[in-house]
Parts: C-alpha cells; sequence; structure tokens
C-alpha cells in the first residue's frame, strides 16, 4: 500500500515537472523579450528539473540513486539560478535592452527571430 | 548562418545532445567524453578564439555553387559506403568476433579491472593511449608555439567580471567540489566511466572557471607557465616510464605485469600509473593552452592584428 502511495506521489510529481518544462519551453518561444524568456527557461531549470528529480528519487528502490540525484538536485539548485542570473546581467551590461523590460513589453509584439538575442 | 557565437552554441548543443546518445547506447565512457570535451572545454576555447577574431564572419565572394557540390558528393559517397556496413547490431561482424570477444571475457583475470574500457584503454591498447597522450602533448607545444610569443598579460580582473558577485561566489563554492569530482573520475576509472581523459579535462575546467572570474594572474600564481610546462612533460614521461620500468623488468614494453609480483596487481598498477599521467598532461596542457589564448587577448591591437 504504501509503495502505491509514494509511486502515485512520484508519478505526480514527474507529471508537473514534465508540465514545468514544456511551460518553460513554450515561454522560451513565445514570451516577447529577452528578460521574459529568461524567467521562463529558469523555471525549467529550477522547477521543472527539480520535481522531476525528486520524483525519480521518489522511484527507486536502493539507496545510492537517491543520493546521487540528490546531488544532482543540490547542484542544479545552485547552478541554475547562477547562470541565468549571469545570463541576465551580461544582458543589461550589453545595453540592448532597456533597464526597465516590463515597459519594454507592449512595445514590441511577436515574439519572432528577429528580437532574440 | 554568419554569427559566429551561435555557431559555437549550436556545436556545443549537438556535442551534448551527442553526449546523450552515447549514454542511450549504454558507451558512458564516451559519453563522459563528449560531454566534458566537446560540449565542455573545447565550446570555451571556442569562445575564446572569438574573443581575439570578429564575431561575425567576414561575407567575401562566396560561391555556394561549388560548396553545395561538394557537400552532395561527399554525402553520396558517405552514403555509399554505408552500403557496405553491416546490418545494425548483427553479432558476427569483424569487430565483434575479431579481439573484443578477448577483452571483453578476460578483461577481469588478466588485469582486475572491472571496467573493460579502462582496460582496454590504458593496458591492452596502451601504445594507442600513449600515441593520442603526445598528440595532445604535442597539439600543446603547437598553440604555446604560436601564440606564447609575448609575454605581456594584464593583471587586473575585468571590469566586466568584478561585477558579478554571486558568480564568483557560487564559483568559490563549487570549484573545490569539482576539482573533487575531477580526482574520483581521475582514480575510480578502473570502476566505473571515467579516467585520466576525462578528469583531466575536468580539473582544467575547474581552473579555466577560476582564471575567467579571478583573472589569469590569480590561476598563473599557481599554475604558471613553468608548472604547466613541466606537469605536461611529466605526465607523458611517466606515462613512457611505466612501460619502459617494464621492459626493464624483462617483459614487453606497457606490459605492466612485470611491475609487481603479481601479474595481476602489477596491472593494477600501472594502469593506476599510466591513467594519472593522461589525467596530468590533459589537464596542464589545457590549462596552459587556456591561459595562452587569454594572454593574447589582452595585447595591443597592433601587435594582434600579425596572426
Amino acid at each position: 500500500m504504501a509503495e502505491t502511495i509514494v509511486s502515485f506521489i512520484a508519478a505526480c510529481l514527474l507529471l508537473l515537472g514534465c508540465l514545468f518544462c514544456v511551460t518553460g519551453a513554450v515561454g522560451m518561444i513565445r514570451f516577447p523579450n529577452f528578460f521574459a524568456r529568461v524567467h521562463a527557461t529558469s523555471v525549467t531549470d529550477s522547477l521543472g528539473a527539480g520535481l522531476i528529480l525528486i520524483g525519480l528519487a521518489l522511484l527507486s528502490d536502493s539507496a545510492t540513486p537517491v543520493f546521487k540525484l540528490l546531488f544532482i538536485l543540490l547542484f542544479t539548485l545552485i547552478t541554475a539560478p547562477t547562470a541565468v542570473h549571469a545570463l541576465t546581467k551580461a544582458a543589461m551590461h550589453a545595453g540592448s535592452h532597456t533597464a526597465s523590460p516590463i515597459e519594454e513589453l507592449p512595445a514590441s509584439d511577436e515574439g519572432g527571430p528577429s528580437s532574440k538575442h | 548562418m554568419r554569427d559566429l557565437f551561435a555557431v559555437i552554441m549550436l556545436s556545443g548543443i549537438y556535442s551534448l545532445i551527442a553526449a546523450s546518445l552515447f549514454i542511450t547506447m549504454d558507451a558512458a565512457d564516451v559519453a563522459f567524453t563528449e560531454a566534458a570535451v566537446g560540449a565542455g572545454v573545447s565550446t570555451l576555447l571556442l569562445l575564446k578564439t572569438l574573443a581575439l577574431v570578429d564575431r561575425h564572419e567576414s561575407t567575401g565572394p562566396t560561391r555556394p555553387g561549388l560548396a553545395i557540390t561538394v557537400v552532395i558528393a561527399t554525402g553520396a559517397l558517405l552514403a555509399y559506403g554505408t552500403l557496405d556496413m553491416h546490418p545494425f547490431g548483427e553479432t558476427h561482424t569483424p569487430s565483434n568476433d575479431h579481439i573484443a570477444a578477448y577483452y571483453l571475457e578476460n578483461s577481469i583475470e588478466d588485469t582486475g579491472v572491472p571496467n573493460v574500457v579502462t582496460s582496454i584503454l590504458a593496458s591492452y591498447r596502451g601504445f594507442d593511449t600513449l600515441g593520442e597522450l603526445i598528440v595532445i602533448f604535442t597539439a600543446g607545444i603547437g598553440v604555446i608555439v604560436l601564440l606564447g610569443q609575448t609575454g605581456t598579460s594584464d593583471s587586473e580582473i575585468r571590469p566586466a567580471m568584478r561585477q558579478h558577485l554571486v558568480l564568483r561566489v557560487v564559483s568559490k563554492i563549487l570549484i573545490p567540489f569539482i576539482m573533487l569530482f575531477a580526482f574520483y573520475v581521475q582514480f575510480h576509472g578502473e570502476y566505473g566511466p571515467g579516467g585520466g581523459f576525462q578528469a583531466g579535462v575536468i580539473f582544467a575546467s575547474a581552473v579555466i572557471l577560476y582564471s575567467i572570474l579571478f583573472g589569469p594572474e590569480a590561476a598563473r600564481s599557481v599554475f604558471s607557465n613553468a608548472t604547466t610546462r613541466i606537469l605536461a612533460v611529466s605526465g607523458v614521461l611517466l606515462f613512457a616510464c611505466t612501460g619502459i620500468v617494464s621492459m626493464l623488468k624483462g617483459k614487453a614494453f606497457l606490459d605492466y605485469s612485470a611491475l609487481a609480483e603479481d601479474p595481476v596487481s602489477g596491472q593494477l598498477l600501472g594502469i593506476l600509473l599510466v591513467e594519472l599521467g593522461v589525467g596530468i598532461t590533459v589537464a596542464a596542457v589545457l590549462i596552459r593552452v587556456f591561459l595562452e589564448f587569454d594572454e593574447r587577448r589582452w595585447q595591443p591591437d597592433d601587435q594582434r592584428g600579425q596572426s
């Protein structure tokens, strides 16, 4: 019984993680400017990958994979926001985008490849 | 595509996908190498090269007709070559029947190494690996000869990097663990995926990360030109001397079973030493190559134009 509950929770986490990954991918394609896109991809990195890793850790039956997955989770939780932070900061300093990205939002219409950075 | 930055990024992504493909085919060692070298260090070195040259491809007189003809001809030849290949998954092919079966069956008895890839690389095919190591060493010498003529470097941390407080703090936390992981890969190569090549690349990338964020001078204070030169040479020497010692003990060159009383423990010792030599040379050459590129970046414009 307990195994069924655990695997059910793991399945839910995996599904939710996949959902976040897909959301991030859609956001990266559809969002209008660079900062909104980076925000969408950071969701993929932290929430999507994190939930999938926790789900996989719940599904594994021995201790070693669990530890490895938790290490990967810890590593992702440290590196992914750092990478996004560096990317955003570099974009700000490059000066190709305004300092307040919110105001830029209505100005650019469809996020075509021309606005890709 | 004329934006070379995008081309480099795409080639890195391609390497990462290829690594995933290798993983699904159970070739963990190859995947490891592809991810560390193809997606990691070579992307970094290409970006470093891009800092020396222009980001956009120069639009000269192009002849698309000729290019397309060459591509189609080469592709047709390659497709013709696949006709002679064996069906996918066929068991009785020369590559499977010839000598691979012997390696798979006798690796543990001969060398005591559970990871057959390591025993093939370091012991059965020791000559090939020594040759590969010398190729890397020679490439390092080539880069030093081509780029390392001028000695002025900038001791300042780049202004762009000084603002990245978050990056610097996080990398200070992570770099010791990256180096620890490199040593794990180095000394666990007999039992799991990994070995000298991968460990050297991972160790070098930790130093490269440090040098990007804290300035090349900080990295040079540990890995000075003299240090990397001595390390690169000593790795190759360690490999070759292991072979020569086994020769002096009465067996063939690189036959490690002569190294100890028991042939199997001799093999283990030999593989350990040889992998260590590979790791030291690869790490030293990569660090040095990166630092040479880095130094080149800060040359005045009049000197940069001559290459």
